[in-house]
């Protein structure tokens, strides 16, 4: 790619903060700021902020609104409430997942669709191409260029956002958001995340976003919330079982594959994909993504191969990681069926060397639960 | 700039030598700490194995990179720097002594010859730097 990295409101904001920067998906964005297994102890133990703003943002707006994104989307948005948001999927017609993302209900017939950053061209010519044959009483329109979004996570979010918004927090349950003032200007508030722990993610306008950050640094100095690069939100979502578009599946991989299928409702109606999904629900699937841990020292990455206890090459790892909770290997990969049942042993190949990998069932890492 | 100590040699691959009559302690640089960030394991030689200069002998491994140790010098192992696998965090805090991995008896002190000063690696990642 020739062309210049895009960047966030927060790319300088994020220099003054001394990050690494690196390239991500087209995007100029901070690595790590401190060190990755100091923000990711920060975020399991106090709170982290994060700069999303690369992702994409499609508004969906109109009577037939709806019915559209059942269309669109592989989950149920019939049963959304006012300020409620679900994950859900975008699959093609032969069931291949086009992109994962969150669809929140802002108002009576207006839905808000948030997409992965690398994928936002490509979604965006989707969803356009797909609304155009639905016809009906709609507006789509990319709205990527006009929202900032700051994820802040931790189990001290709450208290630290508490300081500095109006909203009654408490009152907003998991995957609900609302609108608020911030400086004057609108900002959705949404208890969502990519962390495994409680938190927040923020919409608001760029031209605040860099001020907002600062607000929240300062209100949370008492309990030492820091900046968080892409480094640590990868070992966090890892831990926490979430996937990552572009690595643990894309258009060759079907939700049931993923492990996905509580993500697909049939039963809802019609919509793109479902027949192909359908027959792989009955039928089941050759291969299905699989959590493992390491037995041994060792760091699984993307792209190691796995192996049968027999030796026999049997799939790729998609995600791996050193995970600093657990203190070991962990990873994600798709093998034939025979080979996904928790507790078997695979071997993964780290350069040259053979080491023994246990199935596991995901999350890797679950947050304790508040007493 | 990071202080690179005067009596040491240093490599292109960012390890760093410093030599006591015919033996050498062999460390990495705190240019190469700094960019591998968090350091999470580390696969070292035996004592007894022979290094060949500028041959690989070991990885290092962070939460995100994965990257070979290369011997400044050929020589056999004699010591392994045991307590660091447990102490990991060392790299990071001061990778120019308690960081320290392995020391090797030299086969041929002129190779040290070969290796670059402080002041030639100061200028070394300086152009480095600028060349990105």
């Amino acid at each position: 790619m020739s062309d210049d990295p895009k960047r966030t409101p927060l790319n300088q904001w994020h220099r003054d903060h001394g990050a690494k920067m690196v390239d991500f998906g087209g995007w100029d964005m901070p690595i790590q700021f401190e060190g990755i297994l100091a923000e990711h102890k920060a975020v399991r133990q106090r709170a982290g902020l994060f700069d999303v703003s690369h992702m994409g943002e499609v508004r969906i707006r109109g009577d037939d609104a709806l019915a559209f994104i059942q269309h669109l989307t592989t989950n149920d948005a019939g049963g959304l409430e006012l300020g409620q948001a679900q994950y859900t999927l975008m699959t093609n017609h032969a069931g291949g997942v086009i992109d994962d993302l969150l669809v929140y209900r802002l108002a009576e017939t207006d839905y808000l669709l948030v997409i992965n950053a690398a994928t936002t061209p490509k979604d965006v010519a989707w969803i356009e191409e797909q609304a155009e044959d639905f016809g009906g009483l709609l507006e789509v329109r990319d709205e990527s260029d006009e929202w900032a979004q700051l994820a802040l996570q931790g189990p001290d979010a709450e208290t630290i956002l508490s300081r500095i918004v109006a909203l009654d927090l408490a009152s907003i349950g998991y995957y609900r958001a609302a609108f608020t003032d911030i400086d004057g200007v609108q900002a959705l508030v949404s208890r969502t995340g990519y962390t495994g722990e409680d938190g927040f993610e923020v919409y608001l306008p760029p031209s605040q976003a860099a001020d907002f950050a600062d607000t929240i640094l300062d209100a949370g100095a008492n309990e030492g919330v820091v900046p968080v690069g892409l480094g640590a939100r990868d070992t966090l979502r890892l831990e926490a079982g979430m996937l990552l578009y572009g690595n643990d599946m894309d258009e060759s991989r079907s939700p049931v594959e993923a492990n996905l299928r509580w993500l697909t409702k049939p039963g809802k109606g019609e919509f793109i994909g479902k027949d192909a999904i359908v027959a792989q629900i009955e039928a089941g699937t050759a291969e299905r993504l699989v959590g493992f841990e390491l037995i041994d020292r060792g760091v699984p990455r993307h792209g190691y191969e796995l192996y049968g206890a027999d030796e026999q090459a049997i799939g790729e790892v998609t995600s791996g990681s050193f995970s600093p909770t657990l203190q070991k290997g962990i990873g994600l990969g798709y093998v034939p069926a025979e080979h996904t049942e928790v507790g078997g042993l695979l071997k993964v190949d780290i350069r040259g060397r053979k080491l023994e990998v246990r199935v596991v069932k995901t999350p890797f890492y679950r947050r304790p639960q508040p007493s | 700039m990071a202080d690179y100590p005067e009596d040491y040699k240093y490599t292109k691959e960012h390890e760093w030598i410093s030599v006591d009559g015919n033996e050498g302690t062999i460390g990495i640089t705190d240019h190469a700490q700094a960019e591998l960030g968090d350091v999470v394991y580390i696969e070292l030689p035996a004592v007894g194995d022979q290094l060949q200069a500028g041959q690989p002998f070991g990885t290092i491994e962070s939460v995100k990179a994965v990257s070979e140790l290369y011997a400044p010098v050929s020589g056999e192992v004699t010591a392994i720097h045991e307590e660091l696998i447990d102490q990991l965090e060392l790299f990071n805090e001061d990778p120019h002594g308690a960081a320290w991995m392995v020391r090797v008896r030299m086969a041929d002190s002129s190779e040290i010859e070969a290796l670059m000063s402080s002041g030639d690696y100061v200028s070394f990642l300086e152009s480095a730097e600028g060349g990105h």
